[in-house]
C-alpha cells in the first residue's frame, strides 16, 4: 500500500485559495452553530457522560446485544446478515441484488459503505448506483472521496459543482446559483427513486431492544430509498448497536447539535419491519472493529457517533481539507481510526494534529481523540514508522528537551529567529507545515523571563 | 464456523472489561408551554404552521393555501382529497401527489418535530414523495424532549416510525440553506384537535 503523506497532499488543498478560506470559515461556523445548541440545553454535558458511558457499557457487552438484536429484527421479519470484513459485505450486497434482478440501486451516505469500497465494486459488475445525497452526489459525479463524513462536498465552491454539474448532468454550467442546483439534482434523481429496484442506507443506531436501525438525516433521500424500492438494505457496523429507546434519546439529543448545531436532524428514522410487499435485510459488519475492540488504549474510538464535530473544530482539518488524508475517514477521528486499519499506510496522519484538545473537547460520546492521536505516535515510533523529517527533527528536539539549559537556550534563539532570519529559512523545505503557515510573532517575553522577573524577590 | 459465529467469537474475546449501564433521566424542567416551544423550534426548522379553531373547514382552507395542488392524497378522513390511499397501494403511484395529508400521533417541543408511522401514513412514501406535507396535530398530544418522545409505545408497536422536522432540507452547496432536497419541499403542521376525543392513537 502507497504510504499516505498527509503534509504534501494537503499542499494542493492549501494552494486552493478560495476554497480553503470558504472551508475554514464554514467549519467554524458549524462548530460555532455547535456551541450555541448546546448552550441552549442545560443538562448538554450530562448528556455527553451518559452518552459515554452508554457506549462504553454497549460495548463490552456487545456479543449479548448483537445476539439479542438479531434475534429481535429476525422476528419483526427482516434477514439480518453477517460480514466479517469488505469482501463479504460486498459479496452479499450483490447476492441480493442480482437474486432481484436489480439494475439501478439507489442510495442515500454511508460511511460503511465507503469503507468497504462498495459502489466501484457494484458497478464494476454492472450495477448502476445512484448516491442520493447532495453532497455524495457530487463527489460521485466528480469521481472523488466524499471529503468530510457529514458534509461530503464542503471543499467545494458552487462554481465547482456548477462545472460538475454541467459536465454530468448536462445543466447551465453559467449558473452557479445554490437554489438552481439543488433543483437539478431533485429533479434529475426523482425518477431513480421510482425506478430503482432496491434502496440501501447505512444506520447511525441499531437498538437491541427492538431491532430496529436508526438513520438520521435531512435530505428526504434515506427515506425515499428505504421506503419506495421493494428491496432495502441497511449495512451496519456491529459498534453502532445501542441497548434501549432511553438510550437511544441520548444519542438523538446529541447527533445534530454536535454535527450541524441543530437540535435534530429533519428526518429520525428508525426501520423494524419491511414495508408492505417488500423485504428488509440489514447487514452487521465487523470489519476489523471486534479486532479493534481488543486494543487496550484504542478502544475507545468504536464510541463514535460520526457526527464530524472533531473535524469542524481542528484547525489542521479545516486548513487541509479532508482529501489530503487519503482515507475513508479524515480529521482527528480518521485519525485514530485509520492507523487501526493499516498503520503503514496511514503513519503520516498521527501528526496531522496539533494536539490542542479541542476535537476531545467537542465529542458528544468523550472519546479522548488528542490522546489518542499521542497514543499512535508513541506506538509509531515504537514501530520505526515516523516520517523520515520527523525523526531527524526528534533527534534534535529530544536532545533539547532533555536538557533545561539548553532548552531556554534554544527557545531564546527560536524567537530571535522568528524575528530576524529571512523567510526562505523559516520556510525551508525541511518543515513541510511552515510551507503554508504563518509563524505567530514571538512574546515579547518567554514564559520562564517572565517567571524569573515576576516571581524573585517574592519568595 | 460461521462468519456470525466468527465475528461473536472475537467480539467475545475482546470485549473489555465490563461497564455499567447508566439510567437516564427523562430530564423535565419547567419551561415555556410546551405548545409555545413546539412551534419555535418547528418554525426554526422550517416548518409552518397553522391553527384552527374546532370545527374549522379544512377542505376550504387547503383548497385555499395550496391552490396549485392537482392531486391531494389524504390518509386521514378530516380532508377529502383525489387520490385514495390505502395500506396496499403501490408506494410509485405516489409519484404525482402535490399535497400528502396525515394525522400526526405527537409533536416534540424540543425538536419541533412530529411523529408519524405507517399507519398514519398508510405508505411510508406518501410522507416522502408528496410535493408538499400536512400534517395535522392536536395540540393536547406534545411531549417535552426526546427521552418522553422515545418511551412512547408507538416505537415498539409499529414497524416504521419517523420523527419529521420540518422539510427535506440540505445545505451541501456552500452551506446554504435550501428547503426542498430530495423529500417534501414544505411541511406544515396545522393545530387540530383530535375530533375522536381520545387523544392518544396507538
Ligand atoms: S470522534 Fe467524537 S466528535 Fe469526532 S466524529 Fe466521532 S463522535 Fe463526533
Amino acid at each position: 500500500m502507497k504510504k499516505i503523506h498527509h503534509a504534501e497532499a494537503s499542499s494542493y488543498f492549501i494552494e486552493a485559495k478560495d476554497n480553503e478560506a470558504f472551508h475554514d470559515q464554514r467549519l467554524w461556523d458549524l462548530r460555532q452553530k455547535r456551541d450555541r445548541e448546546a448552550a441552549v440545553i442545560p443538562e448538554f454535558q450530562e448528556l455527553r457522560n451518559l452518552a459515554s458511558q452508554i457506549k462504553e457499557h454497549t460495548l463490552t457487552h456487545l456479543a449479548e446485544y448483537l445476539e439479542q438484536f438479531e434475534a429481535k429484527a429476525q422476528a419483526n421479519g427482516v434477514t439480518v446478515h453477517w460480514a466479517l470484513d469488505a469482501a463479504e459485505h460486498n459479496r452479499i450486497v450483490y447476492d441480493l441484488l442480482t437474486d432481484h434482478s436489480v439494475r439501478t440501486l439507489v442510495k442515500s451516505k454511508s460511511m460503511l459503505t465507503e469503507e468497504c469500497e462498495l459502489r466501484p465494486f457494484l458497478e464494476r459488475r454492472g450495477i448502476e448506483v445512484i448516491e442520493t445525497d447532495l453532497g455524495e452526489r457530487i463527489q460521485q459525479l466528480d469521481n472523488e472521496p466524499p471529503s468530510h463524513i457529514v458534509v461530503p462536498a464542503v471543499h467545494k465552491l458552487r462554481g465547482d459543482v456548477a462545472k460538475v454539474f454541467a459536465r454530468t448532468l448536462d445543466t447551465d454550467p453559467d449558473n452557479d446559483d445554490p437554489n438552481y442546483l439543488s433543483e437539478q439534482m431533485r429533479v434529475k434523481t426523482r425518477h431513480f427513486f421510482v425506478d430503482a429496484e432496491a434502496g440501501m442506507t447505512g444506520g447511525n443506531f441499531a437498538v437491541a431492544e427492538t431491532g430496529g436501525v436508526v438513520v438520521c438525516t435531512n435530505e428526504g433521500n434515506a427515506d425515499l430509498s428505504a421506503n419506495v424500492p421493494p428491496l432495502f438494505i441497511a449495512s451496519v457496523g456491529i459498534e453502532k448497536l445501542v441497548p434501549r429507546l432511553d438510550d437511544l434519546a441520548v444519542f438523538i439529543r446529541l447527533l445534530s447539535r454536535s454535527a450541524l448545531g441543530s437540535p435534530i436532524t429533519q428526518y429520525t428514522s428508525h426501520f423494524r419491519a419491511p414495508r408492505k410487499s417488500g423485504e428488509m435485510h440489514i447487514i452487521l459488519v465487523d470489519n476489523g472493529r471486534s479486532e479493534r475492540l481488543g486494543m487496550e488504549e484504542f478502544w475507545y474510538s468504536l464510541k463514535c457517533i460520526r457526527c464530524g464535530a472533531c473535524m469542524n473544530t481542528c484547525p489542521v482539518y479545516r486548513r487541509s481539507g479532508g482529501l489530503s488524508y487519503g482515507a475513508v475517514y479524515s480529521g482527528p477521528i480518521g485519525i485514530i481510526l485509520n492507523p487501526t486499519h493499516d498503520m503503514r499506510k496511514y503513519s503520516s496522519l498521527p501528526f496531522a494534529s496539533t494536539l490542542n484538545g479541542s476535537c476531545t473537547h467537542v465529542c458528544p460520546v468523550k472519546i479522548n481523540i488528542h490522546e489518542q492521536i499521542y497514543g499512535w505516535r508513541r506506538v509509531l515510533a515504537k514501530h520505526n514508522q515516523l516520517p523520515f523529517v520527523k525523526k531527524a527533527a526528534m533527534k534534535v528536539a529530544g536532545k533539547i528537551l532533555s536538557d533545561p539549559q539548553k532548552y531556554r537556550k534554544t527557545i531564546d534563539v527560536a524567537d530571535a529567529a522568528i524575528e530576524h532570519l529571512p523567510r526562505f529559512l523559516l520556510y525551508s523545505r525541511m518543515n513541510a507545515w511552515g510551507r503554508q503557515r504563518e509563524v505567530p510573532a514571538p512574546p515579547d517575553q518567554t514564559f520562564h523571563a517572565w517567571y524569573l522577573k515576576n516571581r524573585e524577590g517574592k519568595q | 464456523m460461521s462468519t456470525r459465529d466468527l465475528i461473536l467469537d472475537a467480539v467475545k474475546r475482546n470485549q473489555p472489561q465490563a461497564v455499567s449501564l447508566p439510567d437516564v433521566p427523562r430530564f423535565d424542567r419547567d419551561e415555556a408551554p410546551l405548545l409555545e416551544l413546539f412551534k419555535a423550534n418547528l418554525e426554526r426548522m422550517g416548518g409552518k404552521l397553522a391553527e384552527f379553531t374546532a370545527g374549522a373547514d379544512l377542505n376550504a382552507w387547503v383548497a385555499e393555501n395550496y391552490p396549485e395542488a392537482k392531486v391531494v392524497c389524504a390518509a386521514t378522513p378530516e380532508v377529502s382529497g383525489n387520490r385514495a390511499i390505502t395500506d396496499e397501494t403501490d408506494p410509485k403511484t405516489l409519484e404525482n401527489v402535490d399535497l400528502g395529508v396525515v394525522r400526526a400521533v405527537f409533536g416534540v417541543a424540543e425538536t419541533g418535530s412530529v411523529y408519524l408511522s405507517e399507519r398514519q401514513l398508510s405508505v411510508r412514501a406518501l410522507g416522502y414523495l408528496s410535493q408538499h406535507l400536512l400534517a395535522l396535530l392536536d395540540p393536547a398530544d406534545i411531549v417535552g424532549n426526546l427521552h418522553h418522545a422515545f418511551a412512547r409505545p408507538e416505537y415498539t408497536d409499529n414497524r416504521y416510525s419517523v420523527l419529521m422536522t420540518g422539510p427535506s432540507a440540505t445545505a451541501d452547496i456552500e452551506g446554504v440553506l435550501i428547503h426542498g432536497a430530495q423529500g417534501v419541499r414544505s411541511l406544515t403542521v396545522a393545530l387540530v384537535a383530535n375530533g375522536d376525543g381520545d387523544s392518544i392513537t396507538v
